[in-house]
């Protein structure tokens, strides 16, 4: 029954089946889909299925600051089967504001409990940006200020995961005039944390990078910015399933013109693709279809992940492009296959044709008559050409 | 021989520069120039019919390779008089290149029109940019080399003009280099129109793709390079009231009927060889003009059969003329009848694309009328003081 790489993991499926509601197929290509979207090597779906089996289940913390919720809604709404009966079931989620059944000083105290009872252990996951003027006052949970709640759970953890824009970099709070003093966590502790941007952020590269840190013990590779590179080592526009058309020369123009239904490149309304990081075009988003992620469904890409581009540039602005420069001339969106004979261009031709018949009726009536015979047909030696 | 070359001194012609006739072809050359300007600042499209399936519209397919062909009469002189020493024919060769120099130089500006990006143009010509194995780049500098050869072998009617005949004794010590040019080059090339087609492969109908192409299109050439001296020769005479020069002409036509019997061998041996004459006889609109083709093969043939009827300078001018159509339909017939590319593509010129190539032909005759005028082109009609006057 079961297969020589199964019993080689000894991984107890029925347990699983049952803990998770998951087939045993179903479950191994989820851990195989998390190791690709990583870029793992071979062999480390087989780790991943035994760390998310052994279900150690770490502690997580999760604070919500100057934010929508929109973060969490993603990872709940994800219509993926059970992705997040996946994730709650990998951590242990012992503090998060919009789950807990619990509330007040309960609640407060339940975190204070998980923090110290896995000392150093646990993942802190921050949502929302943290108001930094007039010493944090804009944002409290339970009496403590947003900026102060992040420092003494950041204290002891293992890591620090900033979920969406705000709690990357600032996201809409920290929009001009920024009333409030908003910052993101990773320039609030002036650490380096783990940054996942995005407005919302994919949920599959926060469940990777959990598995990532449940299976090797240690987090994925970051770039200067704090992303993970598996998910954020691209520009959009590298892996578009629209370039073909940009590389053509075939843009929509407006929404619901032609080139717009026939799916052509959307950079001239506005798409951020050529200059945002992230790897939507490849993970997808939405879990609603095949093509479902904002530029498969026809809209043009609003940069959530960058700072500087979402909330800053209008998103009908021209992105600015950070590899290739399109040709200055492009082909016309659509192709002529040539006009027929027009009847002007049909009357000139043939009056043309007709002057020339005439003429040359004229003049060879004329050759007859007028003309004298040449007198140089036969004439004397000349000077004038050497051979 | 030394002997046979003896024939007028050629003498401007003098008389008006305006006249109703060529303030009409200067009114058609300005209709041209004001499409050409539209077509410059609006793009190609606003004035052309091309497309991607046709990319090559009349401004490439008249203007150039027709006109080009058209404008073989400068080789045909220099072929006959200085290849093959045939001097009584060297009161044409002047008439004939300076025409040529003509139809060359519009058929490259035309071209230069026709090209999308034409700042771009010296590409052709820079090494580094310069693609090498192409046919239209052996086209291109095959062609601009012989427009500038044939000025050069002009430039001492120029001088006789000028009365710089030192320079011009100077100079003639060299100009077999360029006479030898002016008849190696388009040899090349006009054989090179014919190789472009070959590329098309297929999208060319068996009726006229053949390797042969080179070759058809080079005797094809020759024949209407021919048929142009004697139409040149007699709508010059007609149009200028001179005598007309049947004798000579009389020759021209039986050079003329060897081509056309050459011709017509290469192209039927080789349609029966390949086994393509099959289409020939299936009803449609290629069928019909390729006979209408052959048939324009038949009657200047017909027309120059026999000595008596080469004497008739009605009989010539029309075999010229049937002659000369019938290159121009071959040519119509290789690149727009023969050609498919595929279903829903298709091409007429526009009406502002007629207009810039009828204001060429404007422009070219044009030119023609006035150089004839102010240049010594044209053999003096009265016999010159050196030759003695015979019947």
């Amino acid at each position: 029954m079961l297969a020589h790489s199964e019993e080689e993991c000894s991984l107890d499926f029925d347990a699983i089946e049952g803990r998770l509601g998951l087939s045993r197929r179903d479950f191994l290509k989820f851990c195989t889909g998390l190791a690709s979207t990583m870029g793992l090597p071979a062999g480390a779906d087989a780790a991943i299925a035994k760390a998310v089996e052994s279900a150690r289940r770490p502690s997580v913390i999760w604070l919500h600051f100057q934010e929508c919720t929109g973060c969490t809604e993603s990872l709940l709404r994800a219509n993926h089967p059970t992705l997040e009966r996946l994730i709650l079931d990998i951590i242990s989620l012992d503090y998060h504001e919009t789950l807990f059944a619990a509330a007040g000083h309960q609640a407060e105290a339940a975190r204070r409990q998980a923090m110290a009872d896995n000392k150093g252990k646990y993942l802190l996951v921050v949502e929302g940006a943290i108001p930094t003027k007039d010493k944090g006052i804009y944002c409290r949970i339970g009496g403590q200020t947003a900026v102060d709640l992040l420092k003494e759970c950041a204290t002891d953890a293992a890591a620090v995961v900033a979920i969406g824009s705000c709690a990357s970099w600032g996201g809409v709070p920290s929009t001009k005039p920024n009333p409030t003093g908003s910052e993101g966590a990773g320039e609030v502790l002036g650490a380096k944390v783990v940054n996942l941007p995005g407005c919302p952020p994919n949920p599959y590269n926060l469940i990777s990078t959990v598995v990532h840190y449940l299976t090797f013990n240690k987090l994925p590779e970051l770039d200067a910015k704090g992303r993970p590179k598996f998910a954020y080592g691209r520009l959009i526009h590298e892996n578009c399933e629209r370039r073909a058309h940009f590389d053509a020369g075939r843009f929509a123009g407006e929404f619901g013109d032609e080139g717009h239904r026939q799916g052509w490149c959307l950079y001239k309304l506005g798409c951020k693709g050529p200059e945002t990081h992230a790897n939507c075009p490849a993970v997808l988003f939405g879990d609603v279809s095949n093509a479902s992620w904002p530029v498969g469904t026809g809209h043009p890409c609003i940069g959530c992940t960058e700072k500087g581009i979402v909330f800053t540039k209008p998103i009908h602005a021209l992105a600015e492009l950070k590899t290739v420069t399109p040709p200055i001339f492009f082909a016309r969106p659509a192709e002529e296959r040539g006009t027929g004979v027009t009847f002007a261009a049909a009357a000139a031709l043939a009056a043309i044709a007709g002057a020339a018949a005439g003429g040359t009726a004229m003049l060879a009536r004329n050759l007859g008559k007028s003309v004298p015979e040449a007198k140089a047909d036969v004439a004397a030696p000349d000077e004038q050409r050497g051979g | 021989m030394a002997g046979s070359d003896a024939h007028p001194a050629p003498a401007p012609m003098g008389g008006r520069l305006i006249t109703p006739w060529t303030v009409f072809l200067g009114l058609l050359a300005l209709i041209a120039v004001f499409f050409i300007g539209k077509r410059l600042i609006f793009g190609i499209g606003a004035v052309s019919n091309i497309n991607d399936g046709y990319p090559w519209g009349i401004w490439m397919v008249f203007d150039l390779v027709i006109g080009a062909a058209l404008s073989c009469g400068g080789l045909a002189m220099a072929l006959m008089v200085y290849i093959f020493n045939k001097g009584q024919y060297h009161s044409l060769v002047r008439p004939a290149l300076l025409a040529s120099a003509f139809g060359y130089t519009l058929a490259a500006t035309s071209l230069f029109f026709d090209l999308g990006r034409y700042w771009n143009f010296w590409h052709v010509f820079w090494p580094r940019y310069a693609q090498a194995n192409s046919v239209i780049f052996e086209l291109a500098v095959c062609m601009t080399a012989y427009i500038l050869v044939m000025w050069i072998e002009f430039t001492p009617t120029v001088m006789d003009k000028l009365g710089m005949q030192g320079l011009r004794r100077k100079f003639e010590k060299w100009l077999y280099v360029f006479i030898g040019l002016g008849v190696l080059l388009p040899v090349m090339h006009q054989s090179s129109l014919g190789s472009m087609l070959v590329i098309f492969g297929p999208q060319i109908n068996p009726l006229w793709q053949t390797p042969l192409l080179p070759l058809l299109f080079l005797i094809s050439c020759l024949a209407m390079g021919y048929s142009m001296v004697i139409f040149e020769a007699s709508v010059t005479s007609v149009g200028f009231r001179r005598p007309l020069e049947r004798k000579i002409l009389g020759s021209i036509g039986l050079v003329l009927k060897w081509f056309l019997i050459a011709w017509l061998i290469a192209r039927f041996a080789d349609l029966v060889w390949r086994g393509a004459l099959d289409p020939a006889f299936v009803p449609g609109a290629r069928s019909l003009m390729f006979w209408i083709e052959n048939i324009l093969v038949a009657i200047p043939l017909f027309l120059l059969w026999t000595p008596a009827w080469r004497g008739s300078p009605q009989k010539l001018f029309l075999a010229a003329v049937a002659m000369a159509l019938q290159g121009i339909i071959y040519r119509i017939n290789c690149y727009y009848t023969a050609y498919d590319t595929g279903d829903g593509w298709n091409y007429f010129p526009s009406l502002p694309e007629v207009m810039v190539s009828l204001g060429f032909i404007a422009m070219e005759i044009l030119a023609f009328v006035i150089v004839v005028r102010l240049l010594p082109v044209l053999p003096a009609p009265e016999p010159s003081p050196n030759s003695a006057p015979a019947s």
